[in-house]
């Protein structure tokens, strides 16, 4: 590869990894990625075949919630870069797209890491709230935008200069026992963020209709449209209600004479 | 609040600035407050002109680091309701901090509702398998015009979404005397916990696979796949002693997760839930209990319990 194609498709990586994250111009779907790749390097027929390949396998990959889906934008850049090192044309499309599934594991592992390093970005987003510093909280969602590029934009670089088989043999010797802890650890960090903002919304008044959210989520045919149509009535609900005793209560005490009287004694 | 009692108003200029930014509402994508940077960085240039001093600036920016999570289009008409909310508060409406962060949240379980399967499980793939079978054929039509159908309809989406969602945030606050204000926020409230108790439900996920007990099903209780008859008759058979209760294996396993669904389903999440709220609440670093979850993940899976 020249050295003007190994900067472009280092361009076309760190954008894939970003959109990996940001999930908004779609540069990191494989019909996109592999495009691209296949430009900047002039493999673009057997690039494009590859892209819309994979694109077939990976039409339902979607980021749903705090659940990471298998990570189409490694999955796309890489298997692209050993298409094309491979150099066989439309013959080596198939191998191409039988090293992507691995390498989309690999990827979801690679987002999971820095999902976790931009913990400790957003903490210095605190801190610079505390100053009303405006330019350093731009300045740190940048930063971690970019620390989500060079996920996709280094390993593509480091795949330009290793022989394919080396990376595929260190795919496939990835423990089991790792990645599917770490995805089953994923399954329950979730609750941290949950637990903050119950934290900070909770009120002795409100906590019942946490429970009674909980509960009816475990009726799986209720979606969450649903759900929210549930929570909008039960809280107009108890909304009327409370006003209705309020009222009530400012006009005639309770208008419940046992009430009455046992107000009397207090 | 008449338009003309204003001391600032966001403009449109200034809206579009803060939807252009929604663009990076995952970038800083995080396990502890997820959207909170990028939410953040979006509404700045709000926060900018509605603020002038610095503590209410930082006081804002403190306000829009919470926690944040939704599908990241239909983030747009909750920052819509966000900004009137914003701008009603800046020109000296009531606004508490409980009513905004009620109304995100709120808002952000429904439409993440909408928004997945619209986008994700519908648009996407049709989109994507359009351009796809094209581009098998070798047509790089199919790349371009996915590109360009998603990203005109996801931008169109996006801005005019926010628009409504500012339009609707304003009429909320206009009739201040009627307590329409207290009204929203309590209703906001109560749907936000009501959505977070059933978000702990579904998307924590925990589940014991340690086996409890095996049961040895009982004689002429499970289907004898040995002695079926042969061929299409076999599976006619096994099919209607299935219908009939029969269990596919001679023996039955019971898991740690069975037992503790059938109590209530999710009560691990819950309680997992609640250990998180009480060890933040001890000033236990967010960070530190990730950490330590990831581990638990690893380690249960490798002993069998996870």
């Amino acid at each position: 590869m020249s050295g003007i194609s190994i900067i472009l498709v280092f361009i076309v990586a760190f954008l894939a990894g970003v959109e990996g994250i940001l999930d908004e111009f779609e540069f990191h779907q494989p019909l996109v990625a592999c495009t691209l790749i296949g430009l900047v390097t002039g493999h673009l027929p057997e690039c494009l075949m590859l892209g819309g390949s994979l694109q077939m396998i990976a039409l339902g990959w979607a980021n749903i919630g705090a659940a990471v889906s298998p990570d189409a934008a490694l999955a796309a850049v890489a298997s692209a870069i050993i298409l094309v090192l491979g150099n066989q044309g439309t013959k080596g499309v198939d191998t191409a797209i039988a090293v992507a599934v691995p390498l989309a594991v690999a990827g979801l592992f690679l987002t999971m890491i820095v999902r976790t390093l931009s913990v400790a970005v957003v903490h210095r987003m605190d801190k610079a709230a505390e100053d009303a510093n405006f330019k350093a909280i731009e300045i740190w969602q940048l930063i971690a935008i970019a620390l989500q590029g060079l996920r996709i934009a280094i390993p593509a670089m480091a795949l330009c200069f290793i022989p394919a088989d080396i990376v595929q043999g260190f795919l496939q010797s990835m423990p089991a026992w790792l990645t599917e802890g770490m995805s089953i650890g994923g399954g329950m960090v979730v609750a941290v963020g949950y637990a903050m903002v119950i934290n900070m919304m909770a009120t002795p008044e409100v906590w019942p209709f946490l429970i009674i959210g909980f509960c009816l989520a475990a009726i799986g045919d209720l979606t969450l449209i649903a759900l929210g149509a549930i929570g909008v009535c039960i809280a107009l609900i108890y909304l009327k209600l409370s006003e209705n005793t309020g009222v009530a209560g400012a006009a005639a005490g309770t208008g419940d004479p046992l009430g009455d009287i046992l107000d009397d004694y207090e | 609040m008449a338009e003309e009692n204003k001391k600032v108003a966001l403009t449109v200029a200034d809206r579009r600035a803060v939807m252009l930014r929604s663009t990076f509402l995952q970038g800083s994508w995080n396990y502890e407050r997820m959207q909170n940077g990028g939410w953040c960085y979006a509404i700045i240039p709000a926060i900018k002109r509605l603020y002038t001093t610095k503590e209410e600036q930082s006081a804002a920016l403190k306000r829009h680091l919470e926690f944040f999570n939704t599908q990241p289009y239909v983030a747009s008409p909750v920052m819509g309701v966000t900004l009137a909310l914003e701008e009603d508060r800046a020109n000296g409406a009531p606004v508490e901090d409980q009513a905004i962060q009620g109304v995100k949240i709120g808002m952000m379980g429904p439409l993440a509702g909408v928004g997945d399967p619209v986008f994700w499980f519908t648009l996407r793939p049709i989109l994507a398998a359009l351009g796809a079978s094209l581009a098998i054929s070798g047509n790089i039509i199919g790349p371009i015009l996915f590109f360009i159908l998603w990203n005109v309809f996801r931008m169109g989406f996006m801005w005019y979404t926010q628009e409504f969602g500012y339009k609707v945030g304003m009429e909320i606050t206009k009739d201040l005397s009627g307590g329409l204000l207290g009204k929203v926020t309590k209703v906001a409230s109560i749907l936000g916990m009501f959505i977070l108790g059933a978000l702990v439900e579904r998307w924590v996920s925990i589940n014991f696979v340690l086996p409890v007990s095996t049961i040895t099903n009982a004689e002429g209780s499970f289907i004898d796949w040995a002695n079926l008859p042969a061929g299409a008759e076999g599976i006619h058979t096994a099919i209607s002693q299935f219908a009939g209760g029969y269990f596919l294996e001679p023996t039955r396993v019971t898991t740690l997760q069975d037992n503790l669904n059938s109590l209530i389903p999710g009560f691990v999440p819950l309680l997992l839930t609640l250990l998180c709220m009480r060890l933040l609440k001890k000033n236990v670093s967010p960070i530190v209990i990730i950490l330590c979850l990831f581990l638990v993940g690893i380690l249960g899976h490798v002993i069998g319990l996870l």
